[in-house]
């Protein structure tokens, strides 16, 4: 049948969308297919701008609320890169131990507040406490443990505060980094929970071949730190990141585009899981097989399975750094100083994907120029050419389903939670 | 609202990081109990039910951005209460710092010689609060918000009694969180001239008060305006070298 479908999905609250998505399909052919962004941009390449090395951090993690923690460990792996700072041993094992808390923050709340509604059939959270009581308490107490990780170490877990240039300026109390390794040890059982359900929810069965892009570390899983990857076989060099990793404008999105020098290429929880597999924890590396997921996968919907798979790992890494802390004996510690100036570079693995960001700081200490690349950018194209090979294997079905087929692969790149981690209102128009 | 209904609450957001929100999710423990007494009717962060009639708004984010404005205004005149939730929202907050600069310089800074073209999802206007596009009943300041302010804050709205204000400098929380005066130790801070409430939490965890909860608006508290004297500086001074969060005017709102 060759068919018309107009398809508009927009973006559900009162305030209108800050993402949406059109599909023209003629004759069974696809015309027209964008996602559009249409959130408010906020130009922080011009609030850095004029501003002093040591309020970047507190700048740049206002980007996002939720992956607030990546955001100030890039921006001071970028100070700490231009100026010449050595950090001492404690300092980035408390920073890996708040990033760690991050990732699960971030992956639990995609997978227990919008995928597993999702896959039970309800709207979110709330009512999911009255149809999957055990569930929903799971999510929101491993969501709580993930909060008071980053609130030990950073003092809040939105805008960590103690995370500083040259080190970590609060230093947790000993008996409460093992209270949180306790309940980290406890944390297993629900993460078990999940993934059974994840498993057993059938995941749609769709594939297709792509490059994939994230951090590899030699020593470790590749989130805090290490050198950007191709899946395609290719190191990039982090300080000339730009030259393989281009940005461009699209005149239907107020976020920019990003490819690599092939083109479409996919970052976060998959591509990494892709790409560094080997490096997963023994508790994550079973979760791994228990998931069934055959590597390398080039199934977008997986994404949210490789997500937990991350919690096995970022829960299991975190008691390892509590051990190696107390081993250390915490102590209060001052600030390395910075040795110079120039242009510095600093890319971790947000929970979405690789995240770049360079500055330009002269000798009084002044942001001159900076340059910042989120994950949820680079994604975009990898969403849109999902979406046109998704669409014409759906075209046969009913127009609602095809809208929520068309949403769940939105929803499962986890797009920045403010522009797609919501639910979307779909309306058609033909 | 009948005398029996649970009030309604809605949740919206402009230009913002959405931290505010999530502070208000991340209160897990109470979100179970706070439900019996809400229906929170919008909240795109979490859920995908969703409805246009509300009595209480929490509106989070500034406005950048002119259709943000049609639709402010539309909230304001559905809610019997609007409140401004977090510093974005409040004062304007961190945005303003782009308002340093032309706005098509600004565009053009991150869009490139296409921002020219001025496309809808770009356009830009200088970043303002809440308050100066709409009447606004209530303020949370923070950049995040307090967890235990926007508990205290819903308690007492919805026990029908009027939520306190705080209206003391940053240095009453430090004194009583037992720190150690960063002016002491050589550095800087904006606790003397800021609204206090959160604790002085940043003191606590190792660096200095930013002043994100905006200038604190009793001109009865000089006494802490001394301090900064006493270190040589005016508040004017302090507002204009350090303040992120005051760029529309030194240090008072945008
Ligand atoms: S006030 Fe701060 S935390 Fe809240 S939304 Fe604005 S930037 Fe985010
Ligand atoms: S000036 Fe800052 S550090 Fe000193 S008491 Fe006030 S808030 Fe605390
Ligand atoms: S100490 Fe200052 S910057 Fe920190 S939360 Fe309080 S008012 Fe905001």
């Amino acid at each position: 049948m060759k068919r018309d479908l107009n398809i508009k999905i927009r973006e559900i609250t009162r305030v209108e969308g800050h993402g949406n998505i059109v599909i023209d399909v003629k004759k069974g052919e696809i015309k027209d297919l964008k996602l559009e962004i249409i959130e408010s941009p906020r130009f922080f390449e011009m609030m850095l701008r004029g501003r002093r090395y040591d309020e970047a951090q507190h700048i740049m993690a206002r980007i996002c609320g939720i992956c607030a923690v990546s955001h100030t460990s890039a921006s001071l792996r970028a100070i700490e890169d231009a100026m010449d700072i050595r950090i001492s041993r404690q300092a980035a094992l408390l920073r890996k131990l708040a990033f760690d808390g991050e990732m699960l923050q971030s992956h639990i709340l995609h997978i227990f507040f919008l995928v597993l509604p999702d896959l039970a059939g309800v709207g979110s959270i709330v009512p999911l406490l009255a149809s999957h009581p055990e569930m929903a308490r799971t999510g929101l107490e491993l969501k709580r443990l993930a909060n008071e990780i980053c609130e030990t170490v950073g003092g809040r877990h939105i805008h960590p505060i103690s995370l500083f240039p040259g080190g970590v300026v609060f230093t947790p109390k000993p008996a409460d980094l093992k209270k949180l390794r306790g309940e980290l040890e406890a944390s297993f059982t629900g993460l078990e929970a999940a993934l059974e359900f994840l498993v057993n929810a059938k995941l749609p069965d769709f594939s297709l071949e792509r490059e994939f892009i994230s951090l590899k570390s030699k020593g470790e899983y590749a989130f805090y730190s290490g050198e950007p990857v191709s899946s395609l076989g290719k190191e990039i060099d982090p300080g000339c990141f730009t030259e393989e990793i281009k940005e461009y404008v699209v005149e239907h999105s107020s976020a920019k585009h990003a490819r690599s020098s092939k083109g479409t290429y996919m970052v976060g929880a998959l591509a990494r899981v892709n790409n560094n597999r080997r490096q997963l924890g023994p508790r994550a590396k079973g979760a791994l097989r228990a998931s069934g997921m055959k590597l390398p996968c080039y199934n977008p919907f997986m994404n949210n399975m490789a997500q937990l798979i991350e919690c096995f790992h970022a829960a299991e890494e975190a008691i390892g750094l509590i051990d190696e802390l107390l081993d250390l004996g915490p102590k209060t510690e001052p600030l390395a100083k910075p040795k110079g100036h120039g242009r510095g570079v600093g890319i971790v693995e947000a929970p979405r994907g690789t995240l770049y960001h360079e500055y330009e700081i002269n000798k009084e200490g002044i942001i001159e120029g900076s340059v910042c690349i989120i994950p949820t950018a680079q994604n975009l194209r990898s969403i849109e050419d999902d979406l046109r090979a998704f669409v014409p294997m759906l075209l046969d079905r009913p127009k609602a389903e095809i809208a929520r087929g068309v949403e769940t692969l939105v929803r499962a790149y986890d797009p920045c939670i403010s522009c797609s981690a919501h639910i979307m209102d779909v309306s058609f128009m033909e | 609202m009948g005398p029996q209904e649970k009030p309604r609450v809605a949740f919206f957001s402009f230009t913002c990081c959405e931290g505010c929100q999530l502070m208000v999710l991340s209160c897990e423990k109470e979100l179970p109990d706070i439900l019996k007494h809400i229906k929170i009717v919008n909240f795109r962060e979490a859920m995908s039910e969703k409805s246009d009639d509300y009595d209480i708004a929490f509106v989070e984010g500034s406005i950048s951005r002119r259709d943000e404005i049609k639709k402010l205004k539309k909230v304001r005149k559905q809610a019997r209460v609007v409140v401004a939730l977090g510093t974005c929202s409040s004062t304007g907050g961190l945005n303003c710092l782009k308002n340093r600069y032309p706005m098509e310089e600004v565009k053009e800074a991150v869009y490139g010689k296409r921002a020219a073209l001025s496309y809808k999802p770009i356009d830009t206007i200088p970043a303002r609060p809440i308050d100066a596009v709409v009447e606004v009943d209530y303020y949370l300041h923070g950049c995040p918000i307090s967890k235990k302010e926007f508990l205290s804050f819903l308690t007492a709205l919805l026990m029908g009694k009027k939520p306190d204000t705080v209206n003391h400098p940053v240095c009453v929380d430090c004194k009583m969180a037992g720190n150690i005066c960063v002016f002491e130790k050589g550095g800087h801070c904006l606790g003397p001239v800021t609204r206090g409430g959160c604790d002085a939490i940043c003191v606590t965890y190792g660096t200095w008060c930013w002043g994100c909860r905006g200038p604190v608006d009793n001109p009865n508290i000089d006494s802490h305006r001394e301090t900064l004297e006493r270190y040589g500086l005016t508040a004017e001074d302090v507002a204009k070298k350090f303040a992120l969060y005051g760029e529309c005017g030194g240090g008072r709102k945008c």
